[in-house]
């Protein structure tokens, strides 16, 4: 029997046959590298105000310099260097949340589908209950009366997510359940615990892993949307959402303050939904080319 | 058919009751309203006063039957910002809100299904890269950002359009494009998926080879199969587009509930607080229950089992 194919020698073929998903890998890479390295990339001090040089266009226009690389705000912070820090932020939620609405969501998928009964139906009523709701909404409501720090940045988020996890997960394991493996090993005697954890869980992870990268994605857009509206991490944290809000009141004068943090989501959020893709294409076929 | 219907109309039964307990606990969450609600400084007395007036000295599932009994008859309390019933106040938004909504939505199909088709029939081809690169786009651009950058170009450097308020169809347009952006993504993405694998079946060969012409098998044939899936996507992206409203009624000072809920989030005006959160809840799901009902009429293969 010839051995299948290293998880390296397959992601090397699909690097060449997917570029985008190379070039998602190098994108998030990149984000991932700034977030960690921001303290040695920060050209200034993120939240050192200087007055004398407020609104400072990026250095290519007229009147800038490479002293604040894309300029500065209108307290004369430096624009880079907030968005260095502003993506640990970001990444710090986002991965955070992910991660917790993972586990809750996967957790309930396994009960709801390996016991299935009234447990499982009540689990999924609540899925149905919480899909219900304008999440956004949801997120605002709970952040505006708990307070928003970072902590319950990631409990409501978290709160966004696990639906979409126990609903796959759940579907999954009500087909596992009945296969002819899982079956043998309950004849051998084997407690249910042992076989979620030891035969279902396994083989459900690959779909999670892709749901769960395409859900950071989706937390990065909802975590910057909430602190546009000025209840993300409270000042004076740079957040990329933050700063696209402040920068509003000076959009004709000085467009850069709102455009660069725009951008820098857009661009983690697109490199991150490529790396989806081609997690998705690596780790699951049958899933190829669906939405 | 008929115990589908009387099964899927118990779900949503109980799917708004799950609702109204969500909206009831919002009030709980910061602790006791008395705090919140009192001036600083209150003393002890004035706040026993206050919770027995109010009725938070009650035990909770007490609250909880009067809130529901209450929610029944439309009444959601006062707003503490306004003065007044706090279900008037919001009923008098929906209709904007509606009207941006739909609009968006209108507007997200109108693009997604020719340019899905499109991508479909040349699959691998130019066109097909282009429409999934708008497509990509779509789903990663913050639809916050998007907006602005639209006021900026469109609104405050040439002058086309109004940068705020609401009034003529000029006012609806970027605000509703805004909203439309992510939903357009999703659904030309679903739009060529779901093309690509009918236009593969055998009915779409018989049709090929009996010499129809190709955009008559393509649209009269093979799309209208294609659409069952969309108009499911497109009633469990509702709750999606309510909440890009919210955003975007605020960015656009567009006066419907979205603006409305923020302002009296930030002011922890509860009643009002609560009863948007039902209301537009119990929307999400009256129209999830009408699109699935719409999917028994419109799929055959359901209607008989």
């Amino acid at each position: 029997m010839p051995t299948p194919p290293s998880f390296l020698a397959r992601s090397l073929r699909l690097a060449r046959r997917s570029p985008l998903a190379s070039l998602g890998v190098l994108i998030v890479g990149l984000v991932v590298i700034a977030a960690l390295a921001a303290p040695l990339l920060a050209t200034t001090d993120p939240i050192d105000q200087d007055l004398a040089v407020a609104l400072k266009p990026p250095f290519w226009m007229a009147d800038g310099s490479l002293q604040h690389p894309l300029g500065t705000d209108h307290l004369g912070r430096d624009v880079f260097s907030r968005l260095v820090y502003g993506a640990q932020i970001s990444l710090t939620i986002s991965v955070l949340a992910a991660l917790l609405g993972a586990a809750v969501g996967v957790a309930a998928g396994l009960v709801a589908g390996y016991l299935g009964g009234r447990v499982g139906t009540v689990i999924m009523r609540i899925v149905d209950l919480n899909l219900a709701f304008p999440l956004i909404l949801l997120a605002l409501a709970v952040v505006a009366l708990l307070g928003a720090n970072l902590r319950n940045l990631v409990i409501v988020m978290a709160i966004t997510t696990w639906m979409i996890y126990a609903r796959v997960v759940r579907g999954l394991t009500l087909t596992l359940r009945e296969q002819e493996f899982v079956q043998a090993v309950r004849a051998l005697g084997a407690r249910d615990a042992r076989i979620i954890a030891r035969h279902v869980l396994p083989n459900v992870l690959a779909p999670v892993m892709v749901i769960w990268t395409l859900e950071v994605a989706r937390v990065i857009l909802m975590e910057s949307a909430l602190s546009f509206l000025g209840l993300g991490v409270p000042p004076p944290t740079p957040t990329w959402g933050r700063m696209l809000a402040e920068g509003r009141d000076y959009l004709t004068m000085a467009g850069w303050i709102s455009i660069f943090p725009g951008l820098a989501i857009m661009v983690t959020v697109l490199g991150i939904n490529f790396l989806g893709d081609g997690l998705r294409d690596l780790l699951d076929p049958r899933l190829r080319g669906q939405t | 058919m008929r115990a589908y219907i009387a099964a899927r109309l118990g779900t949503a039964v109980l799917v708004v009751l799950g609702v109204s307990v969500v909206s009831f606990v919002l009030t709980f969450l910061t602790g006791d309203p008395a705090e919140i609600m009192l001036p600083p400084g209150a003393t002890a007395a004035q706040i026993a006063k206050f919770r027995t007036e109010w009725g938070f000295a009650d035990p909770l599932p007490v609250q909880y039957w009067r809130f529901l009994r209450r929610a029944v008859h439309g009444d959601f309390g006062v707003s503490l910002q306004h003065g007044q019933s706090s279900l008037p106040l919001i009923a008098a938004r929906l209709p904007a809100t509606f009207q941006l909504t739909m609009t968006a939505m209108v507007l997200a199909i109108v693009l997604a299904v020719p340019l899905g088709v499109l991508a479909a029939t040349h699959r691998g081809g130019k066109i097909d890269l282009l429409t999934m690169g708008v497509a990509l786009f779509g789903q990663s651009v913050p639809n916050f950002w998007l907006a602005i950058m639209m006021i900026l170009l469109f609104a405050v450097s040439w002058g086309w359009l109004p940068t705020s308020g609401r009034g003529g169809w000029t006012h609806v347009v970027m605000p509703a494009a805004a909203i439309a952006i992510n939903l357009m993504a999703l659904l030309t993405r679903l739009v060529r998926t779901t093309m690509i694998e009918v236009l593969s079946e055998d009915f779409v060969r018989t049709g090929r080879s009996k010499g129809l012409r190709e955009v008559a098998v393509v649209l009269r044939h093979a799309l209208p199969n294609a659409l069952i899936p969309l108009v499911t996507v497109v009633g469990l992206q509702f709750g999606y587009i309510l909440g890009g409203a919210v955003v975007i009624e605020t960015i656009f000072t567009w006066p419907g509930v979205g603006l409305f809920t923020i302002q009296a989030i930030m002011n922890r005006d509860y009643p009002v607080v609560q009863a948007s959160v039902f209301i537009l809840a119990t929307a999400v799901v009256l129209i999830n229950l009408a699109v699935d009902l719409l999917y028994v009429w419109l799929d055959p293969r359901i209607r008989v089992t």
